[in-house]
């Protein structure tokens, strides 16, 4: 943990993953994270809709994942004595943080308006699935739903594949990143104006942004649709040989590079004839089914020692039990021990270095309300 | 509008999209980002260019990610030049760099001499696998490292090869992950007036986007598979993906398998139990794609979100232009040039609900380096 938001005091009522990675970002960076959940249930992220994979009392090794590093208050805020409780926490906080559906926190009676009021100071950050006007501000902020409005689900895959989501919460993940974006920009103008600020993201928004390249190209070139290449698509506007492909004994990825030099260097004289780099993308398609049937000749390892000489942009294809037993790997120091209660968990770390030194933290994710006694006290609530 | 960042400089030492996202946030948010460039040619990125798309004389994608931006040209093996950068890094707050290892040493632009120059200097640099081990100075691109960091084996189905994201999501995500520590050491800045050494690789940023996937697997053991059927998120049981119908598509999140049926009255799904929605994922999945092709998009949407059931159409970018969910969000902005207006988007984060545009167009290769330099020679 570094100690570049020493002192900063975050209340996080949000669920699941966007608002949680917030704030296990903003715990990395050195802030003190306390989650407010409801009694009884939590967080829903601590049993539900998970893996096959649980840590012994069958909480999910998603929720450890979130949030390690952050302490738990339980409370029951649609009663007016816990809540006046936390409203109390709330005069003492420096940022707050929710991701629920455009009303729940009028509802509840903690909207911007009267946090601001309780503490004029405060970062209110809020993330929403569609923003909070419009046809779909109602609907469930979920990222494989995002992903499919966004229309991001037609640049991964084949031509003739149905529309594919990308396999990772992305929509989650980047909007939780935007989030911490705002709310220390905000965090950092309050020194000089004293004031607290409202910030927003919604998923969508930072899904857009997310395809801002491409999006600027279909605007700007008559509203052309994404066309993913027909072999091996690794990005639908990026000519041959951009993709990962198949060898004798395993995968290749290869970037960007000229054609007639890959057919030198791998031998295969098809390619070398064509000279003409438009035609790199305009026949990208016929290329790349050259270099897909070539490349099955032999293993990753041998093509690799032909081209990486040469500086063409290629790579072997990992998964992770090949990963981790390489030296690029372990070299990085990715890995962390937390302890959460009795159990020892195992799970990766910040991925920023700070005046040189890797953040890590021992602290796992809190039980259920293990905080509350001791914040109760602590702050004389 | 009062912009955070305002009165804060940064110099962009960074090439193509990891380092100069970030730096592209930084401006929306205020702060007065100057690209140092190679004289004439300037950064390489603006000979990049998808689908042969130019804005003058350089790339539409150069033109995306470099709005809102100085140019300064310099070259850094040249002395004359480089007392004026060095003079630059005096009245700088922030530094980024993407070079492979070793580079801003053979300048003298690493953080130590930087930081002879300015103790204050937030120094940020980005690589591509870090600075030490066998991939130091292997080429930082994006497919590369997707391709590497196990992410390949996320997207797509079970028989797939290894499908990467078809967008560069190891570049995009590091830019925002420099943002964030940025701001963070900013913040401490102004407290303590310590700068910092920030330093981030798209590898480490890639492992970080996996982090369940990561944790999961070290517990079980076991690598996480892809569903054979409607691939969504492989740590995720049926119904979770994207199921084809009569007109076009439909997206199915996490839901219980008997609400999900209650919707859509599926028979030959009556026959699973709600503990097999992972261990028989691909047959439930079947089962329930073979029956959504009978209907339309909509009328499987009607009979699933009234129940506030998790699902979605499934939209191409012109559909979704259409539509006012998206048009409520004015995510479009036009950015001026001198001959053309081009239309790209905006900032995604709302402050005090303000958007944050800009109109400022990117610059030409070297455009304020006289300015530059006359407000410098002016502080001498």
């Amino acid at each position: 943990m570094s100690e570049l938001l020493e002192d900063i005091l975050v209340l996080d009522f949000s669920q699941f993953l966007s608002g949680p990675y917030a704030s296990l970002r903003l715990s990395d960076m050195g802030a003190r994270v306390i989650k407010i959940e409801r009694p009884v249930i939590g967080d829903l992220c601590r049993t539900l809709y998970v893996s096959d994979v649980k840590i012994d009392g069958g909480e999910s090794t998603i929720f450890h994942a979130i949030n390690r590093n952050k302490e738990s208050l339980a409370a029951d805020i649609k009663k007016e004595t816990e809540l006046e409780k936390i409203k109390k926490l709330i005069r003492k906080a420096d940022i707050l943080i929710h991701n629920f559906r455009p009303g729940v926190m009028e509802r509840i009676g903690l909207e911007y308006e009267t946090v601001r009021q309780l503490n004029p100071a405060i970062i209110y950050a809020e993330i929403s699935g569609y923003g909070e006007k419009g046809e779909w501000k109602s609907f469930p902020g979920q990222d494989l739903l995002l992903q499919s409005v966004s229309g991001i689900t037609y640049l991964s895959g084949n031509q003739t594949d149905q529309p594919t989501p990308m396999g990772v919460a992305a929509a989650d993940i980047l909007a939780g990143t935007h989030l911490v974006q705002g709310i220390l920009a905000a965090m950092f103008s309050r020194f000089d104006s004293g004031e607290g600020a409202l910030v927003q993201v919604s998923m969508l928004e930072s899904l857009i942004d997310f395809q801002f390249e491409v999006l600027t190209c279909f605007f700007n070139d008559g509203y052309a649709l994404p066309d993913r290449s027909a072999v091996n698509n690794g990005h639908a506007y990026i000519a041959a040989p951009y993709g990962v492909y198949q060898t004798a004994d395993g995968y290749i990825a290869l970037a960007m590079g000229s054609i007639p030099l890959l057919g030198q260097l791998l031998q295969c004289d098809l390619l070398c004839s064509y000279d003409q780099p438009s035609e790199w993308f305009n026949k990208r398609d016929e290329i790349k089914l050259i270099l897909k049937d070539h490349l099955l000749t032999k293993s990753t390892k041998e093509w690799l020692h032909v081209l990486e000489p040469a500086d063409i942009w290629c790579s072997d294809v990992f998964d992770y039990n090949t990963l981790l037993k390489s030296e690029g790997y372990t070299v990085l120091d990715m890995e962390q021990q937390v302890f959460s209660g009795n159990k020892k968990i195992k799970t990766t770390r910040c991925p920023v270095r700070v005046d040189g030194k890797v953040l890590k933290s021992a602290k796992g994710a809190p039980a259920l309300g293990e905080h509350t006694l001791a914040i109760e006290k602590e702050f004389e609530l | 509008m009062h912009l955070p960042l305002k009165g804060i400089v940064v110099l962009e030492f960074s090439q193509y999209l990891s380092g100069p996202c970030a730096g592209l946030r930084l401006a929306d948010l205020g702060a007065h980002v100057i690209k140092i460039e190679r004289p004439q040619k300037g950064e390489a990125g603006r000979k990049l260019a998808i689908k042969n798309l130019w804005a003058g004389e350089s790339s539409l994608l150069f033109h995306t990610i470099n709005r809102n931006k100085d140019s300064f040209t310099a070259d850094l093996n040249d002395a004359d030049d480089m007392k004026w950068i060095k003079l630059l890094i005096r009245e700088a707050d922030i530094i980024t760099h993407n070079f492979r290892p070793g580079i801003m040493e053979k300048k003298g632009l690493h953080y130590e001499a930087v930081k002879a120059i300015n103790p204050g200097i937030i120094y940020t640099e980005i690589s591509g696998y870090g600075k030490e081990g066998p991939w130091k100075n292997k080429p930082g691109q994006d497919l590369l490292i997707q391709s590497l960091s196990g992410l390949t084996h996320s997207t797509g189905n079970y028989h797939d090869n290894p499908l990467p994201f078809g967008l560069g999501i190891g570049d995009y995500l590091c830019g925002n992950q420099a943002v964030q520590f940025i701001l963070a050491a900013l913040i401490r800045k102004k407290k303590t007036g310590q700068g910092a050494l920030l330093q981030l690789s798209l590898m480490e940023t890639l492992i970080d986007f996996q982090f369940e996937f990561f944790t999961t697997y070290f517990q079980s053991k076991r690598h996480h598979k892809r569903s054979a059927i409607n691939n969504g998120h492989s740590l995720l049981s049926a119904p979770y993906g994207i199921y084809q119908t009569i007109d076009g598509y439909i997206a199915i999140a996490m839901m219980p398998l008997h609400k999900l049926n209650a919707a859509i009255a599926c028979e030959a799904l009556k026959q699973f139990e709600e503990k097999e929605a992972f261990e028989k994922r691909d047959e439930i999945k079947a089962a329930i794609s073979t029956h959504l092709l009978t209907g339309t998009t909509a009328s499987w949407l009607k009979k699933t979100q009234p129940l506030d059931l998790w699902v979605m159409p499934v939209l191409n970018w012109r559909q979704l232009k259409e539509t006012e969910g998206y048009k409520v969000l004015q995510m479009e902005q036009k950015v001026q040039l001198s001959d053309k207006a081009i239309t790209t988007t905006r900032c995604p984060v709302r402050i005090n609900g303000q958007l944050l545009l800009s109109d400022k167009p990117a610059p030409a290769v070297g455009q304020h380096t006289e300015n530059i330099k006359a407000a410098l020679s002016l502080k001498l």
